[in-house]
């Protein structure tokens, strides 16, 4: 099983990974294959079953709605590519 | 010294038999000159760890001390360290300095143990190798040509070398369990929800559980009693008193009903690994324990449930690295998409990238319920093959892998061949069950694990089969060539 092309660019782009032109076949062929591993679900009778998200059933915890973080920025922000004036530095995005 | 157990370092330390100081120099010194053998070690905090150990020896003086207090171990590089790099294996993080410590790691150094270093993995816990690191593969010290396991390989070959007495690890389908079987040592996932994943940087969330290795399951125990513990900031730890899990070991087994289930021991499953584990179980019934074939009919299915259910929280986990606000950013982007798209590219490894590419495309839409959705039920009736199983043993035991480690590169070309190494450990996973490896023979001179699996919150259980099993057993005390 292997996918098309035209699919793994669309993959490429929802997962923001840039792909080289010739690795592309290669990649197709690897995630066929584990596509063909999963793909042996499709016969499994799921009919009635729950599907699990929890091993325990557990539910959201609430809390009181009270202040438990503290400002860190600097901390935070020391170990960013690029910063400036306390704020994120990506390139610009509206021109 | 290295010799020692963690048990008996606690009682070397409390009797002033020798320092923490003298203990960590000796282990720094250790990793100093062996590890360019192993590459387990990624990071080394010397004068962090000479620093813990002065102030344990200060803490000892005083008496009253924890158990742990003055102990070395290491730390999987996952858990975030504060003031210390935690690359998580990847090049995304390799510049990484977190600001904070996980929450596992506070509870070790309010013990007062002493951090040697951090340890090399499988990129953001992503392998059954240790080969996709960026720091390149851990070598096995049974056989340097093979394989530690993964993801936390590091850990586990540091063990067997005597680099530390104990490590932390974690175990998304086998991460813990694996490494511990082809490494000869001793390792516990413990409950979903026992262990706090705060701080510990995300793999597969409904999976992922943080737990210990070490030589023994004595002192997995005692580093289990420091490490679980309920956390606020975790929002799926369960809120359940921590009990002393030493505290049972020396209970006997006579009358534990062990299941065994058939399909462990099916097609796949090495001859001699399966002579090893059947030794094993033999030797537990003579204790008095009762063996009980069981049937867990869905185990097949678990290996590809996982490889949907984990690259898919996977890719939503990996996210968060986009190069923004941390981590590996790449050279001149010329637009915010190109940063997103490159960052990604040339920070993450082929590995993490295609389990992204494979969780995007099961979450997509038109795929989502052939594929998440599906897996969520299948998961379901995993689960439910335990709950029965449970309902007539006490305990499921069978190998931890199917055979013993292989040579570095042998499963390279096909990322099935790799992922069908975790076929008995993926399935407490899915669970969230509890499960242990220990060594219970030699293959070819390489080590064998013999699995143990509990019930939800029974690692006392686990441990206490475990520890049973050691007093008549000696597989636990061999050390690779050249390491005692």
């Amino acid at each position: 099983m292997s996918i098309e092309r035209r699919e793994i660019e669309k993959l490429a782009t929802l997962s923001r990974i840039a792909i080289n032109e010739e690795t592309i076949s290669e990649v197709s062929q690897r995630l066929g294959s584990v596509l063909e591993l999963v793909d042996q679900l499709q016969a499994v009778d799921t009919d009635g079953v729950e599907a699990m998200s929890h091993p325990m059933q557990a539910t959201q915890r609430l809390r009181e709605d009270e202040v438990t973080e503290f400002n860190r920025r600097e901390a935070l922000q020391a170990i960013a590519p690029e910063t400036e004036d306390g704020l994120f530095l990506v390139p610009k995005v509206i021109e | 010294m290295h010799n020692l157990t963690i048990a008996e370092l606690v009682k070397g330390l409390q009797s002033k038999e020798f320092t923490s100081v003298e203990l960590t120099q000796h282990f720094l010194d250790r990793i100093g000159s062996l590890d360019s053998a192993y590459n387990a070690v990624i990071t080394v905090t010397a004068e962090q760890a000479l620093k813990a150990a002065a102030a344990a020896d200060q803490r000892l003086a005083a008496g009253n001390a924890p158990d742990l207090c003055g102990v070395p171990i290491l730390h999987k590089d996952i858990f975030c360290t504060d003031g210390v790099r935690t690359s998580c294996g990847s090049k995304m993080l390799d510049n990484f300095i977190p600001p904070y410590s996980a929450t596992v790691v506070e509870n070790f150094e309010q013990a007062g143990a002493v951090v040697l270093g951090k340890t090399n993995m499988d990129e953001f816990a992503m392998g059954s190798s240790n080969e996709t690191s960026f720091y390149g593969p851990v070598k096995n010290p049974w056989a340097t040509d093979s394989v530690p396991g993964g993801s936390s390989g590091g850990s586990a070959a540091a063990v067997a070398a005597r680099l530390a007495p104990g490590a932390t690890a974690t175990d998304t389908g086998g991460s813990i369990r694996q490494p511990a079987a082809l490494c000869g040592v001793s390792g516990i996932k413990p409950t979903y929800g026992r262990v706090s994943r705060w701080g510990m940087i995300a793999f597969a969330s409904s999976l992922d559980q943080g737990g210990p290795m070490a030589r023994t399951a004595e002192d997995c125990a005692l580093l289990l009693n420091c490490m679980a513990s309920y956390d606020d900031k975790d929002s799926t730890c369960i809120d359940r008193a921590v009990p002393d899990y030493t505290a049972t070991l020396n209970s006997s087994v006579k009358g534990l009903r062990i299941g065994v289930p058939k399909e462990y021991f099916s097609e796949g499953l090495h001859p001699g690994t399966e002579k090893a584990v059947r030794a094993a179980l033999a030797d537990l019934e003579a204790q008095g324990a009762e063996l009980v074939e069981i049937s867990l009919p869905n185990s097949a299915l678990s290996v590809p449930a996982y490889y949907v259910i984990a690259p898919a929280e996977a890719s939503a986990n990996l996210s968060r690295f986009d190069g923004s606000r941390y981590g590996y950013r790449c050279e001149n982007p010329k637009d915010l998409e190109d940063m997103y798209c490159r960052s990604r590219a040339e920070g993450f490894g082929e590995e993490v990238q295609r389990r992204i590419l494979i969780g995007t495309y099961c979450l997509s839409a038109g795929y989502y319920d052939a594929y998440y959705g599906k897996s969520q039920q299948v998961r379901q009736l995993i689960q439910q093959d335990f709950v029965s199983a449970f309902e007539n043993v006490d305990l499921i035991m069978g190998p931890t892998c199917p055979s013993p480690a292989f040579k570095f590169g042998s499963k390279g070309d096909d990322p099935v061949a790799m992922y069908l190494e975790d076929i008995y450990t993926i399935a407490t996973n899915l669970a969230g069950l509890p499960g242990m490896s220990v060594p219970c023979g030699m293959v070819e001179g390489k080590p064998v694990g013999l699995q143990i699996i509990g019930n939800y919150f029974d690692e006392a259980r686990i441990l206490n089969a475990a520890h049973q099993y050691q007093q008549a057993s000696d597989w636990h005390t061999q050390a690779p060539e050249g390491i005692a």
